[in-house]
C-alpha cells in the first residue's frame, strides 16, 4: 500500500464528490441541519458545513460561525457512520407463507456503494472496532459486510479539538495513519486554503489519478504530524488507559455507581450517539393477512429495562447496574471479547447527556479509592 | 482485520412439526424435522440450542433435549410462558416453524470421559441435560458413576417423570428427584435440589458436575459442590441470558465480558464465578 | 447389624460424625431403637415432643395438616440425618406431624433423659446445641429457598416476549 502525499487547493472537496459520483458512488458527508452538524448525502462543497463550528461541553450544544470558511472546521456532531453500515432500523429479510411452509427472501445490499466524506480519526478507530464486532471470529454479519467492504473512507485528519474530544489520551486521533481511502488535512492561514491528500489504499490511489494533484513535500508531512501531536497534548479531558480495565473490575461495587445513577436518567442518549456500540434487538412485523413477515433489526440500548430480559425478570433492574454494564463494556468487556477498548474518546456520550455526565470524570472516580 | 466472507444468514429454515406432546402443564417438547431434503440436519451437541421461529411471532433460543446421536427427529422441550414460547407450544403437527442453529458451546463431553459424573438439574433446565443422558447410555462404559440429581416445584411439574423412573429401573444411574413441596400423594423426597447432594455420597476424586437450572439454584448447587469438596474446574453450569441473535453480535447477553450464546452457556463455574457473584451484572 | 449397641450405631451416623466416645457412651443411654412401618405416624402436631429421631434408614416426611388440603408435605428426612427438634425447647410440643414414608429405623432419643445429661453436662450440652443448630440453620436456609418458588412461572408477565 503506498502512502504518498500529494497538495490541492480548495477547490479539492468538490473536485473529490464529482469523482466519486462518477464512479457511482453515494456521497455521505455531514452537513449543518436544524441546529446541528449531521450526516445526510451531499452533492458538492456548498453542502458541507462551511464557516461552521460547534460550541460543545458536558450536555451543551451549539452551532456558531467560524472566522474562516474552514470546510471541516467542525469536529463530531450527534451522528456517526455506524448508521449508514449497521443501519438504526434495517430490514434483514422478508418471508412469506407458501404451502404450508414459507420461503425467505434475503435483504441485498448489493446495489449501494457508499463514499464516506470528511470521516475524523476517531471515527475511522470506531469503523474498525465496529468490524471487529461484525466480522466474527466464527460469524460475520452479511448486512454490515455487504457495506462496509465497498464504502470509500475520505478521512479529514482534526486540526482543532472540541473540550469534549479526548481522542489524544485514547490513542485514536487527532490523525490518522491508515485505515482510509484518502485522508485530508486542511490548512488554513495567512491567506492560504490549501488540503494535503495522503493515498492509503490502491482504491484512493486510484481516484486520485485522474485529479492529477502535485506532489507535496516531505516537510509537509512532517509539519502536519507536529500539530496533530500538539492538538492531542492540548486536550483537557484525558482518560488514564493503563490498569483501567482491571480497576473497573476490581470496583464493581464501588459507591461511586450509585452516585451516578442519581443523575443518569437511563434515557439511552450516550449508546445512541456512541459510534462503537453494536447493540440491537430484532422485531418481527407480520401484515394482517399473516402470509408476509419482515425481520426488522432496530438499534437497542444496554440502558432499556428490556435489555437483559429472561423469563421472570430483568437481569440489570437498576440504572446503576445498567450504567456499570454500559461503561465496564466499554471500556473492559470489550478489550476481552475484540482486543481493543470500544471507546474511541469523541465525546459525543459526554456532549449529548442531557443529564451532563462526563465519562472522563466518571472513570476517574471509579478508578480512585472508596470514599462513603 | 481480514474481512472474511463467512457470513452467517441469520435466516431461519424451515421444520416440519412431525410430533408434539405435553410435558407438564406449561411444557411441551416438539419432534421437528427438515421440511426439505436438501437440508442438511445439523443435530448439534448436548447443552446447545436453536432458534426456534414461529412465523410472524418472532424467535425464542430453545435447548435441544431430545439425543443429538442417531437419525431421529430433533427434539426440543418448551416452556410456554411468552409471545413466542406460547405460540410454539400451540402449534399442531405437520406445521412449520423456523429454524437456525444450533449455537453455544454444548457440555464437555469429552473432557467428562471416565469419571464420575454428578448431573444437577433444576424445573425447566432438566431439559438441556437429557442429551448428556442420552449420551451416557449409549455410551456407557466410558463414564463412572453417574448420578442425576433432579429439583422441581411440585411433583406434576416433574419433567420427563417417566423417563426418569425408567433411567431409575435400568439401574445405569442414580436417580434421584425432589420437588418443593408435595401432597401425602408424594412418597419422594420433599426439599431442595442441594440435599440431594449430601443424600447420594459421592467420591469427590475425578469427580465432575453439571448444573442446570434457575441461576439462584446453580449459584446454591455449585456452593454445595464446592463444599462437598469438589473444585471450581469440576462443575459447568449453563446460563440462562436473553439471547435474541445466538451469534454474539447483538449484545443482549452479556455478562461481563461474556457473550453468553457464543461463549457460553456453557462455562466451567471457574470461568464465571466471579460474575455468577456479582449482582445484576 | 440390629445386634449392635446404640453406641455403635451412633458412631457411623453423620448427626454425631465427630463426637467424642465418652458422650456418645453418655446420650447412647437415652437412646432405644425404634421402627416405623410406612405410613406410620410418628408425631402429632401439638402433642408433647419428648424425643428426637437419628434416622438409619428410611425416609420420614414433616407434614402440616391443613384442614380442606389435607396433609401437606414439608420436606422428607432420610438416613444420616435427625428429625425432631421441638423437644429441647419449650413448650415441648410438636410443630408439624411426623410420618414414616417407608420402612424405618431409627434411634430414638428420650427428651427428659437428654436434657438433663445435657444440664448437668454443659460442654455437652453446647455440643449438642450446635450440632442441633447445623441443622436448623441448613432446614431453614432450604425453606427460604423453597418458599421463593424459583421454577415457578410468572404468568401473563407482558414483558415477556420470547
Amino acid at each position: 500500500m503506498s502512502h504518498d502525499v500529494f497538495k490541492a487547493d480548495s477547490k479539492l472537496p468538490d473536485r473529490l464528490l464529482v469523482a466519486l459520483r462518477e464512479q457511482g458512488y453515494t456521497t455521505i458527508g455531514p452537513t449543518a441541519r436544524d441546529g446541528a452538524i449531521v450526516l445526510d448525502e451531499i452533492h458538492a462543497s456548498a453542502d458541507l458545513p462551511v464557516g461552521l463550528r460547534e460550541d460543545q461541553e458536558a450536555g451543551h450544544y451549539r452551532l456558531q460561525a467560524r472566522r474562516d470558511e474552514a470546510v471541516f472546521g467542525h469536529t463530531v456532531g450527534p451522528q456517526s457512520w455506524k448508521r449508514y453500515l449497521f443501519p438504526p432500523n434495517h430490514r434483514l429479510w422478508a418471508a412469506k407463507r407458501s404451502g404450508g411452509s414459507f420461503e425467505i427472501k434475503p435483504q441485498h445490499e448489493a446495489d449501494h456503494r457508499l463514499a464516506f466524506i470528511g470521516v475524523r480519526p476517531c471515527e475511522l478507530a470506531a469503523l474498525e472496532i465496529q468490524d471487529r464486532v461484525f466480522f466474527g471470529e466464527e460469524h460475520v454479519d452479511p448486512h454490515y459486510a455487504a457495506l462496509r467492504t465497498r464504502a470509500f473512507i475520505v478521512t479529514v485528519n482534526c486540526a482543532e479539538a472540541a473540550p469534549t474530544c479526548f481522542c489524544g489520551s485514547m490513542g485514536t486521533g487527532p490523525r490518522a495513519e491508515d485505515g482510509y481511502d484518502l485522508a485530508l488535512t486542511e490548512i488554513l492561514g495567512r491567506g492560504r486554503h490549501e488540503f494535503l491528500v495522503e493515498v492509503g489504499s490502491e482504491r484512493g490511489a486510484t481516484l486520485l489519478e485522474a485529479l492529477e494533484l502535485k506532489p507535496a513535500g516531505k516537510d509537509a508531512l512532517e509539519a502536519a504530524r507536529k500539530k496533530a501531536a500538539e492538538l492531542a497534548g492540548s486536550m483537557t479531558r484525558r482518560v488514564e488507559t493503563d490498569g483501567l480495565a482491571e480497576a473497573l473490575m476490581a470496583n464493581l461495587e464501588h459507591p461511586h455507581w450509585a452516585k451516578t445513577a442519581e443523575r443518569c436518567l437511563a434515557c439511552a442518549n450516550c449508546t445512541m450517539v456512541c459510534p462503537t456500540c453494536f447493540c440491537s434487538t430484532v422485531e418481527d412485523v407480520a401484515d394482517l393477512s399473516g402470509d408476509h413477515d419482515e425481520r426488522w433489526r432496530r438499534w437497542d440500548s444496554c440502558f432499556n429495562s428490556q435489555h437483559s430480559y429472561v423469563h421472570g425478570g430483568n437481569m440489570r433492574p437498576t440504572i446503576r447496574s445498567r450504567y456499570r454494564q454500559w461503561l465496564t463494556h466499554k471500556f473492559a468487556g470489550w478489550i476481552d471479547q475484540f482486543g481493543t477498548s470500544g471507546c474511541v474518546g469523541c465525546g459525543r456520550c459526554i456532549t449529548w447527556c442531557p443529564a451532563a455526565i462526563d465519562l472522563t470524570e466518571e472513570l476517574a472516580a471509579l478508578r480512585g479509592a472508596v470514599t462513603t | 482485520m481480514t474481512l472474511t466472507t463467512k457470513a452467517e444468514t441469520l435466516r431461519p429454515v424451515p421444520y416440519v412439526l412431525r410430533d408434539k406432546w405435553q410435558e407438564t402443564a406449561d411444557t411441551w417438547s416438539m419432534a421437528l424435522e427438515p421440511a426439505e431434503a436438501w437440508l442438511q440436519a445439523d443435530r448439534g451437541e448436548p447443552g446447545q440450542f436453536n432458534m426456534l421461529w414461529a412465523f410472524g411471532v418472532g424467535e425464542s433460543a430453545i435447548s435441544i433435549s431430545g439425543p443429538t446421536h442417531g437419525t431421529g427427529p430433533l427434539v426440543h422441550t418448551i416452556r410456554a410462558c411468552g409471545n413466542v414460547t406460547r405460540k410454539l407450544c400451540a402449534m399442531k403437527a405437520g406445521e412449520v416453524v423456523g429454524l437456525r442453529g444450533p449455537y453455544g458451546k454444548p457440555w464437555p463431553i469429552e473432557s467428562l470421559k471416565g469419571r464420575d459424573l454428578i448431573i444437577m438439574a433444576g424445573g425447566i433446565g432438566l431439559a438441556p441435560l437429557r442429551p448428556v443422558v442420552y449420551h451416557i447410555l449409549a455410551n456407557r462404559e466410558d463414564f463412572g458413576r453417574v448420578s442425576l440429581l433432579y429439583g422441581a416445584r411440585r411433583p406434576e411439574d416433574i419433567l420427563f417423570a417417566n423417563e426418569l423412573s425408567g433411567w431409575r429401573g435400568r439401574m445405569e444411574l442414580d436417580v434421584l428427584i425432589t420437588v418443593d413441596a408435595a401432597d401425602s400423594s408424594w412418597f419422594g423426597n420433599v426439599g431442595t435440589v442441594t440435599r440431594l447432594v449430601r443424600r447420594n455420597p459421592f467420591e469427590v476424586d475425578g469427580a465432575a458436575a453439571l448444573v442446570c437450572g434457575p441461576e439462584i439454584m446453580m449459584q446454591y448447587s455449585a456452593q454445595t459442590l464446592l463444599d462437598a469438596g469438589m473444585n471450581q474446574d469440576s462443575i459447568w453450569v449453563s446460563m440462562e441470558r436473553n439471547m435474541k441473535c445466538g451469534v454474539g453480535l447483538c449484545g443482549h447477553c452479556q455478562v461481563g465480558p461474556e457473550f453468553v450464546c457464543k461463549t457460553g452457556p456453557v462455562y466451567p463455574l471457574e470461568r464465571i464465578a466471579n460474575l455468577l457473584a456479582t449482582r445484576e451484572m | 447389624m440390629e445386634d449392635m449397641t446404640i453406641e455403635k450405631l451412633l458412631g457411623s451416623h453423620d448427626f454425631f460424625d465427630g463426637m467424642k466416645a465418652e458422650d456418645l457412651a453418655l446420650v447412647a443411654g437415652c437412646g432405644s431403637n425404634v421402627v416405623y412401618q410406612p405410613g406410620e405416624l410418628i408425631a402429632r402436631q401439638g402433642t408433647a415432643a419428648d424425643f428426637f429421631l437419628a434416622i438409619r434408614h428410611g425416609r420420614v416426611a414433616v407434614e402440616i395438616y391443613v384442614p380442606s388440603s389435607g396433609a401437606l408435605r414439608l420436606e422428607t428426612v432420610s438416613e444420616n440425618s435427625v428429625v425432631g427438634w421441638s423437644w429441647l425447647f419449650e413448650p415441648y410440643r410438636w410443630h408439624f406431624d411426623i410420618r414414616a414414608l417407608e420402612l424405618t429405623r431409627a434411634v430414638r432419643f428420650d427428651g427428659h433423659c437428654l436434657r438433663k445429661k445435657c444440664d448437668d453436662d454443659p460442654v455437652l450440652g453446647y455440643d449438642f446445641m450446635k450440632r442441633f443448630a447445623a441443622v436448623a440453620a441448613r432446614r431453614l436456609e432450604a425453606a427460604r429457598l423453597q418458599i421463593i418458588d424459583i421454577y415457578g412461572k410468572k404468568d401473563d408477565d407482558p414483558d415477556n416476549q420470547g
